[in-house]
């Protein structure tokens, strides 16, 4: 993700004034009835509206999340698209109670401007697409290829320390623009192609033959990308943390949509916790403490939300990689509800 | 005699008339034509091949694209994603209802066509010279129109209320050029009057207002509005982003259209005020009656370039996150289902065509309004 000046400008300003921006948001969303969410203007996956023009994506799922867990109703929620430029402003000032928008996690956003990131949800990070007739299996083979990159981003630097620290040469093949970089490497004026990993899913649908060419399973940076709410909340932080731990607890415990009612009356102490029919825990976030079942007969768990935006479902048919279940050689790892 | 008689016979006396010749081959004709158009000198023969090489590497490839490869029929990306497929005419077929009517609900759409009629209603007899009831249909354009507009697609009096976040495509940018195009001609012409006037405050307020808004870039104060302004308020005080980027089209709009009319009233002759003066009117009757429909005659050809280009400007209000024709088509480029190599030509082929319909209407309506109204310089 590209990171500008212009917000931290703008959120530095704002820290100041994060004090008074910071109360009650769980009361006053209940009190208005409904979520803002902010979503991107339009991620393939993450969020983008389709062609009836509602709302679809893996962030947009989120939203519906938290949406289930305060009001049992994953359709009460707003969503405000917001450009990169905008979205922590439109945060801070109050206009969304929470920005899902393929954020990066990182330690100047997460300290300096008045915000707080609950989690990650999509592991991301740069990647490489090549093509299939190359035979290439591992960035490590791309030894002397000729790479197309977008210009002025983060994506070049990265590029260029990764080959530098493995002693290995490239050839970049540098664009302005990133629909040029795309049809250049169509078009076979480079042998790899290298952007944010579910950038280059949403990419490889544009090309003439997407099943030509494979992404690589290397990530070379770190791009977690996660909801971010206002600091100084921490009632409605916790909301927004617990909605992400709910549901990959649920994934873990093999709690789906579908079975959702059957599993209250499981014998598994774990799926009685997290579905309320056991403990309090719901009460100490300021829900109800069947909140967790509410998300997950809402919008289904974790791993049923990554299928259907972004996996094998969907048109981007992303691996789970990174983003599998600790127990299953990923990184998401629900917190335990106890 | 028969010497005379001899002489005579070796002259050769015609009766009747020639039969005409037909001219030199290269004079008339398809031939003459081409001769005299296109390969006169040197120069244009040069010109005219490279004119014609450029129609034949041109021209073909964008026909077969549009129309011959053009796929126009499909559910999904698939059907757009064959190899040598044209332009993807199912995308456009799958989301026009989007890319008219935004994110608007499906159930309220018949509103906004409500909104379309009652335009065309008001547009239609105001566009007619021969129509009757003129004084009124200037009150409904630029009054009860826009009234009733407002609260049938907001909602209020037993209808549900939509909120402007779900308005987008051709109906958002209609209504964003409409207020612009409503407000800015009175507004401007206050503004011209006002520069233009004798008392020094009001000349200074509106000279000092045309030059600080003429100076700031419109993408700018919607930049402003949607990063900036929100820091100011209190918290939970949200301005409407539709609200935001109206006021700031509208503000635009007036500077740029008092600039023009000003223009126009400059370009009327001393005598004619002095005159107005002469036979008893006061300031507003003779701006009303001598001067502004002189001057406003002079500068239709401006006024009309005005809001053209504000017609197409309302697609800066993408950058705050509103999605006008042109940014609702954008978006659906990240559509999973229709992502395919020739979507965004397609999707942006496409609204190119639906503006350019929109100015050319109104460029050639005012071309039909200069020459009927250029009495005085007509020979």
């Amino acid at each position: 993700m590209k990171r500008t000046f212009l917000p931290a400008l703008a959120g530095a300003a704002l820290a100041l004034s994060a004090s008074f921006a910071g109360a009650a948001t769980l009361d006053t969303v209940k009190q208005k009835g409904f979520l803002q969410c902010g979503v991107n203007t339009g991620l393939p996956g993450f969020g983008n509206p389709n062609e009836k023009g509602e709302w679809t994506g893996f962030d947009v799922d989120y939203c519906r999340a938290i949406a289930s867990a305060v009001f049992g109703d994953p359709t009460k929620v707003k969503f405000t698209p917001l450009d990169a430029k905008e979205r922590f402003t439109a945060l801070q000032s109050g206009e969304v109670d929470v920005l899902i928008r393929n954020t990066t996690w990182t330690m100047s956003r997460d300290t300096s401007l008045g915000l707080k990131f609950a989690g990650v949800n999509y592991y991301d990070g740069q990647g490489f697409m090549v093509k299939k007739s190359l035979g290439v299996k591992s960035v490590n083979e791309l030894s002397g290829a000729s790479i197309c990159v977008q210009s002025g981003t983060d994506t070049e630097l990265n590029l260029a320390d990764y080959f530098k620290s493995h002693n290995m040469q490239y050839n970049p093949v540098v664009f302005e623009k990133v629909s040029e970089a795309n049809s250049a490497y169509d078009s076979g004026r480079c042998d790899a192609y290298t952007t944010d990993q579910s950038g280059l899913y949403a990419t490889r649908l544009q090309l003439q033959k997407p099943d030509d060419t494979i992404v690589l399973p290397e990530i070379i940076s770190k791009e977690p990308l996660g909801p971010v709410v206002r600091q100084g909340d921490d009632v409605w932080f916790n909301v927004v943390k617990w909605t992400h731990y709910a549901l990959l607890d649920a994934e873990e415990l093999g709690v789906t949509q579908q079975n959702a009612d059957q599993m209250k009356s499981s014998d598994n102490p774990d799926i009685k916790r997290l579905l309320g029919v056991q403990g309090n825990f719901g009460q100490g976030i300021g829900l109800s403490n069947d909140w967790a079942y509410k998300i997950v007969k809402g919008v289904g768990n974790y791993g049923e939300l990554f299928e259907k935006d972004l996996g094998q479902s969907s048109p981007l048919k992303i691996q789970r990689g990174e983003n599998a279940l600790w127990n299953k050689g990923g990184l998401q790892y629900g917190m335990p509800i106890l | 005699m028969s010497d005379l008689q001899a002489q005579t016979d070796l002259f050769f006396v015609r009766r009747e008339l020639a039969t005409q010749e037909a001219p030199p081959a290269m004079t008339v004709g398809p031939a003459a034509w081409v001769k005299r158009n296109l390969f006169s000198t040197p120069g244009n023969s040069i010109l005219t091949i490279i004119g014609i090489a450029l129609i034949v590497l041109i021209v073909p490839p964008i026909i077969n694209w549009a129309f011959i490869n053009a796929v126009w029929t499909g559910t999904d990306r698939t059907a757009c994603i064959a190899e040598g497929s044209g332009a993807c005419w199912a995308f456009v077929k799958a989301e026009f209802a989007q890319f008219i009517y935004g994110r608007y609900p499906d159930a309220e759409r018949w509103r906004v066509n409500v909104m379309f009629a009652l335009l065309l209603l008001g547009l239609v007899p105001m566009s007619i010279p021969s129509a009757p009831f003129k004084r009124l249909n200037v009150l409904y354009l630029f009054i009860v129109f826009p009234v009733v507009s407002y609260y049938l697609l907001t909602g209020g009096f037993g209808l549900s209320v939509v909120e402007t976040p779900l308005w987008g495509g051709l109906m958002l940018t209609v209504v964003v050029s409409y207020v612009g195009i409503v407000f800015s001609l009175p507004a401007g012409i206050l503004l011209a009057l006002g520069r233009r006037s004798a008392m020094p405050a009001v000349r200074f307020v509106c000279t000092a207002f045309i030059e600080i808004v003429r100076g700031i870039p419109l993408i700018t104060v919607l930049f402003m509005s949607s990063v900036m302004l929100p820091l100011f308020l209190p918290q939970g005080v949200n301005f409407d982003k539709l609200l935001r980027a109206l006021i700031g089209v509208a503000l635009f709009a007036s500077v740029y259209m008092a600039e023009t009319v000003r223009g126009g009233m400059q370009a009327v002759p001393k005598g004619q005020y002095e005159g107005a003066k002469a036979v008893g009117l006061s300031y507003w009757p003779m701006m009303r009656l001598i001067i502004l429909p002189q001057a406003l005659k002079l500068v239709i050809p401006g006024i009309v370039g005005i809001f053209i280009a504000l017609f197409k400007d309302t697609s800066l209000v993408y950058i705050i996150g509103l999605f006008d024709l042109l940014g609702i088509v954008r978006t659906n480029f990240a559509d999973p289902n229709w992502a395919s190599p020739e979507t965004p030509a397609t999707g942006l082929v496409f609204a190119a065509a639906v503006y350019w319909v929109f100015c050319f209407a109104m460029s050639r309506y005012s071309q039909y309004v200069e020459r009927r109204l250029n009495t005085g310089r007509k020979r």
